[in-house]
């Protein structure tokens, strides 16, 4: 779905890091990709590769590091693994949890030449 | 020689800088922009369509169509007599916030006006991309499924108000609107609902009303920094001519 368009973003932040930095190879991608961030990771390294065709990280390994949702329950005042976004508090049941992690969507780092 | 480079970065950073200078500009035109979000097919353009045709005269308005292909919808939006601009997003499945910045230097909407941006029709996508607008209307047929808002939970967390449409099918249709209800609040305990049915009408005055009621707060905002602004222009006149008054002793 939107993997494309975020590929296309994933492009244009590596090329302006390029140019500030003065690589012109970028051998390793490391994104950071959130649980509830609604992207495949599947569909985001096929179009990695579609958009990177010909462009300084062609030859770029793709590593995602998957961040799981969690969120901390005011109820019973700890941090919680959440599996959907709007889950309940899976230790005490309380319905008062505020999100803490899960919706990064972020250019990590590149290993470059 | 490799080495490593730290970015740290947002990958949405520059749709979400195009969409706060949209945001900037809304503010300072006391433009209320609406994002439009649904599915394909649960009566966005009808809804547009008879929305228009309530407010046609009393309040200034356009549009800014978001679809893959074609320009059938803003066609259906001209003939209303209003302003539209297409865009054809092409391989993409939502609006971006630079698309949306384009078609306002084609469409130039007026002070104090309302702007729909019907996005494309996709309850995923369109969630992700903020185009600068005061707040998105998520629209859901009862056609659809009462599990919706569970199936989709990032797109009625991020949506102020539930329209839901087609109300008037509900004779037919096995459909629990207070369970439907219930699942947008449970995934969003703020978001407002309003029942209505292009086709019939039905709940229309109350849509009309949250309308007015949001672009009257656009246009409030609007004043209330043109008159600081005004207020501080003055304050900096004063100290000018009592400076111009200590050179000229």
């Amino acid at each position: 779905m939107h993997e494309l368009s975020l590929a296309e973003h994933v492009l244009g932040l590596i090329e302006e890091t390029a140019e500030a930095e003065g690589f012109h190879r970028v051998r390793k991608v490391v994104l950071e990709i959130g649980a509830f961030a609604a992207v495949e990771a599947e569909a985001m390294r096929f179009c990695f590769d579609v958009v990177a065709r010909e462009t300084i990280a062609a030859e770029a390994a793709l590593e995602i590091i998957g961040i799981p949702g969690t969120g901390w329950c005011r109820e019973c005042r700890r941090t919680v693994v959440l599996s959907e976004v709007f889950d309940d508090c899976p230790a005490c049941g309380g319905r008062d949890v505020e999100l803490r992690s899960g919706r990064e969507l972020r250019l990590k780092a590149l290993e470059v030449e | 020689m490799l080495r490593q480079v730290q970015v740290e970065r947002d990958i949405l950073a520059k749709n979400d800088a195009f969409a706060a200078a949209n945001r900037l500009r809304f503010e300072q035109d006391g433009v209320l922009a609406l994002n439009l979000v649904s599915s394909p097919g649960s009566g966005k353009t009808s809804l547009l369509v008879r929305t228009i045709a309530a407010l046609q005269g009393s309040v200034p308005l356009a549009v800014i169509e978001g679809d893959q292909q074609t320009s059938l919808d803003a066609e259906r939006i001209r003939e209303t007599g209003a302003r539209a601009e297409q865009i054809n997003t092409g391989k993409g499945c939502h609006l971006d916030a630079l698309r949306v910045q384009q078609a306002l230097d084609e469409l130039a909407p007026a002070p104090a006006s309302l702007l729909f941006i019907e996005n494309v029709g996709n309850l995923v996508c369109p969630a992700g991309f903020d185009l600068g607008e005061a707040a998105k209307v998520v629209i859901l047929s009862v056609t659809e499924g009462e599990d919706k808002p569970l199936k989709y939970p990032d797109m009625f967390r991020a949506a102020r108000l539930m329209l839901l449409n087609k109300c008037d099918l509900l004779p037919h249709l096995r459909f629990d609107v207070a369970q439907v209800i219930a699942n947008a609040r449970r995934v969003n305990p703020d978001i407002a609902v309003l029942q209505v049915s292009a086709e019939t009408g039905e709940g229309m005055d109350a849509w009309l009303d949250w309308l007015h009621g949001e672009l009257a707060s656009a246009v409030s905002r609007r004043e209330e920094s043109v008159t600081a602004l005004k207020k501080r222009v003055a304050e900096l006149e004063t100290q000018l001519l009592s400076l111009r008054a200590s050179l000229a002793e």
